[in-house]
């Protein structure tokens, strides 16, 4: 009989070895002579355990992991065809604790179909909520994506309905839908992993989209760096197109649409959405200012939607059990799930799909399991490089938009990156600044001048010149760049800094009242 | 190892004709311009310029706005080390030392006999597993001082 077995083709276990993994049970299986069917599937999001090999069995698939290219002859001799035991078997995957907590609905079928499969899809409830879209119309699946409470994931957390609603009625010859897929935030990889475990699900709720708002062009902007993400979706989109679900006509009903994958060069501000879509038509990625809204004047100038892929991902789920369902998870005005990424120097790292409200010190010592390291806790960075460092007394913060933000912190993007106690807070905030200055469009002079004076000053600091006039003058600095800023890179680098020395102000060698601050 | 071509401008020709039909097409034509000849040619410009009905300056401008694209070609092998926070927090500042002083070269520097160039990246989404780094294209995680010495290794020969 023919051996099943599971190999993630995710970039992180590819990373970690899985292509090494895969020829070696190749070789181990040819030399036993046992026919076997490699699956390439998406990652499961348990990160520490990639790669993570499942062997299909009666019984389920059952799991080993890390799994290394040198472990392969000892699972062979130790009977993981069947299941066996052996150090490295973790069981079910479904079971483990870590999937076990969770409420996976984005995420629901990552890590468990073979993406490259539209049957593998279809056969796990996909395209139901296109089915339904359908059905309803653009003006219904407006009004349950409305229902459902969806705030755009990008880090702004602005109520995707609404921006919808506004592109739907706008008057135009042509609209499109743009997904946000530049993740550059450190920390974050949840749009990659759905891209590389699940692009039907991006291609379908880029449908929805097209259908809710008249759009008949969809593009996919994401980052260079993620080569793996691209390949999978231009397969899928292939294969959805092969299949009548992207085109003329979509399956069949009388709307049309269709996407295209395009590549940044490097650029962190083209994540901003008018940076990006000035980076799509061939442009410097600068940012534009706002009015005209992209929803009015987007694209080529025209009615344009430009979401996160989370929030794209969200909304076949939205409409095939309905608004009011999503809604039900959350708390307070931040509703639904959101696949937090638990990242840094953290013993078990990972992606963590659950309903808002979640403490974040709950995410960090009982899921992620505390450093990597095994020395104490710091801080962490949540949201990219331009969120707060949380110290250790705020890990009661609840994992929503308004109780972060009370906190002059964010969610951004859902990416926690813990630090242990050795972290130097004075070079993190140095860091804030120096990303801030290589990364500036260059369009206004407080982020564009600020940060590399920030720079500067952080230096003094180190040095230890001058110190209390230098962070009086930074404190200064981070205001007007919070104040002067067009867009949130130069607005929000003073987060990270602030935060850093209002927390930590015995390493900036400043005095008490920094402290009393807060 | 990457295979470039020398640069031609007729072969230019052809590989920006290929995305013409494209709206927007002038990053997919730089990015295949970039993967034939191993970077963006001056010469390019102009062709570009004409090619789509804009200024030179212009052209120039997007070139040189994105970290991506390379004026000059690189060395043989490009050895890109994360320097994003969650690799800094999982000790990338060690192992990016470590990798200059084997090199005996700093990031965005190329070492003198012309076969690696070591450059910064800023995340490769590969955070959970930090730290990370990518050679020519290939991607690996959970770097330490031994298989970050394999892979200086590997670009050296
Ligand atoms: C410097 C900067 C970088 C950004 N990077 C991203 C990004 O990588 N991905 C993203 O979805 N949004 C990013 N954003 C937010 C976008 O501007 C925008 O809010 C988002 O794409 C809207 O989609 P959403 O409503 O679905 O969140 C960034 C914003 C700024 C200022
Ligand atoms: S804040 Fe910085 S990145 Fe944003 S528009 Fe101004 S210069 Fe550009
Ligand atoms: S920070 Fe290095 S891979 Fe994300």
């Amino acid at each position: 009989m023919t051996l099943r077995i599971y190999v993630p083709k995710d970039a992180c276990a590819i990373a970690c070895g899985a292509d090494e993994v895969v020829e070696a049970i190749q070789a181990a299986a040819l030399a036993r002579r046992q026919p076997v069917e490699i699956i390439r599937n998406g990652s499961r999001g348990m990160l520490w355990l990639e790669p993570l090999v499942e062997v299909v069995t009666p019984e389920g698939r059952i799991g080993y992991g890390p799994v290394g290219a040198e472990d392969v002859e000892s699972l062979f001799a130790a009977g993981f065809q069947e299941g066996g035991a052996h150090a490295l078997r973790i069981g079910k995957p479904e079971e483990h604790p870590f999937m076990a907590k969770q409420t996976r609905l984005t995420f629901a079928r990552c890590g468990i179909i073979d993406p490259a499969s539209y049957s593998d899809y279809r056969a796990h409830g996909g395209y139901k909520g296109l089915e339904r879209a359908l059905a309803l119309g653009p003006v219904e699946i407006i009004e349950e994506v409305k229902k459902s409470g969806l705030r755009g994931r990008g880090g702004a957390g602005f109520p995707t309905a609404i921006k919808w609603k506004t592109v739907a009625d706008a008057k135009a010859d042509r609209k499109y839908i743009v997904c946000n897929a530049d993740e550059g935030d450190s920390g974050t990889f949840a749009d990659r992993m759905i891209m590389e475990g699940d692009p039907f699900e991006l291609i379908e709720g880029m449908t929805i989209a097209g259908i809710a708002v008249g759009a008949t062009k969809g593009y996919v902007y994401t980052r260079s760096e993620y080569p793996h993400a691209i390949w999978a979706m231009e397969k899928a989109i292939a294969a959805a197109r092969a299949h009548g679900m992207l085109g003329v006509n979509i399956a069949g009903s009388q709307y049309s649409f269709d996407m295209e994958v395009r590549m940044g060069a490097g650029a962190y501000v083209c994540g901003e959405e008018t940076a990006l879509l000035d980076s799509l038509e061939g442009k410097r990625g600068t940012v534009r200012a706002k009015p005209p809204l992209p929803a009015h004047k987007g694209l080529f100038q025209k009615p344009t939607v430009i979401n996160n892929v989370l929030s794209l991902t969200a909304v076949p789920h939205i409409l095939a059990d309905g608004g009011e369902f999503y809604a039900n998870f959350g708390m307070g005005r931040s509703r639904g799930t959101m696949p937090i990424q638990i990242a840094g120097n953290i013993k078990y790292g990972g992606l963590f799909e659950t309903a808002f409200g979640i403490p974040l010190g709950e995410l960090i010592n009982d899921i992620g399991g505390g450093t990597a390291t095994g020395k104490p806790v710091k801080a962490a960075q949540v949201g990219g490089p331009l969120g707060a460092y949380v110290p250790t007394w705020q890990f009661d913060l609840p994992f929503d938009y308004e109780a972060f933000a009370a906190k002059d912190a964010l969610i951004g993007h859902g990416g926690i990156v813990v630090f242990d106690e050795d972290a130097d807070m004075k070079k993190m905030a140095r860091f804030a600044m120096e990303f801030c200055s290589v990364e500036s469009c260059g369009k206004c002079t407080p982020c564009r001048i600020g940060s590399t004076r920030g720079v500067e000053l952080m230096d003094r600091i180190i040095a230890g010149e001058r110190v209390e006039a230098n962070l009086a003058t930074l404190t200064d600095l981070c205001q007007t760049m919070k104040l002067g800023s067009l867009c949130a890179l130069g607005g929000f680098t003073p987060y990270p800094v602030l935060s850093a020395m209002t927390h930590f102000p015995e390493e900036f060698g400043a005095p008490r009242r920094l402290e009393a601050a807060e | 190892m990457p295979h470039y071509e020398p640069w031609s401008e007729e072969r230019a020709r052809t590989v920006i004709e290929e995305f013409s039909h494209l709206e927007g097409p002038l990053m997919p034509m730089l990015h295949a311009v970039q993967e034939t000849f191993g970077h963006v040619p001056d010469a390019i410009v102009p062709m570009l310029a004409e090619k789509l009905n804009v200024s030179r300056a212009e052209v120039h401008g997007v070139v040189t706005f994105y970290h991506d694209f390379r004026h000059e070609p690189a060395g043989r092998h490009v050895l890109k080390i994360c320097r994003a926070e969650a690799c800094q927090a999982a000790g990338g500042d060690a192992l990016t030392a470590h990798a200059e002083h084997k090199l005996g070269c700093k990031l965005g520097e190329t070492t003198a006999d012309g076969r690696v160039t070591v450059e910064p990246i800023y995340c490769l989404g590969l955070c959970a597993t930090a730290p990370s780094a990518m050679l020519d294209g290939k991607i690996v995680a959970r770097l330490n001082e031994r298989r970050l010495d394999a892979l200086i290794l590997e670009a050296q020969s």
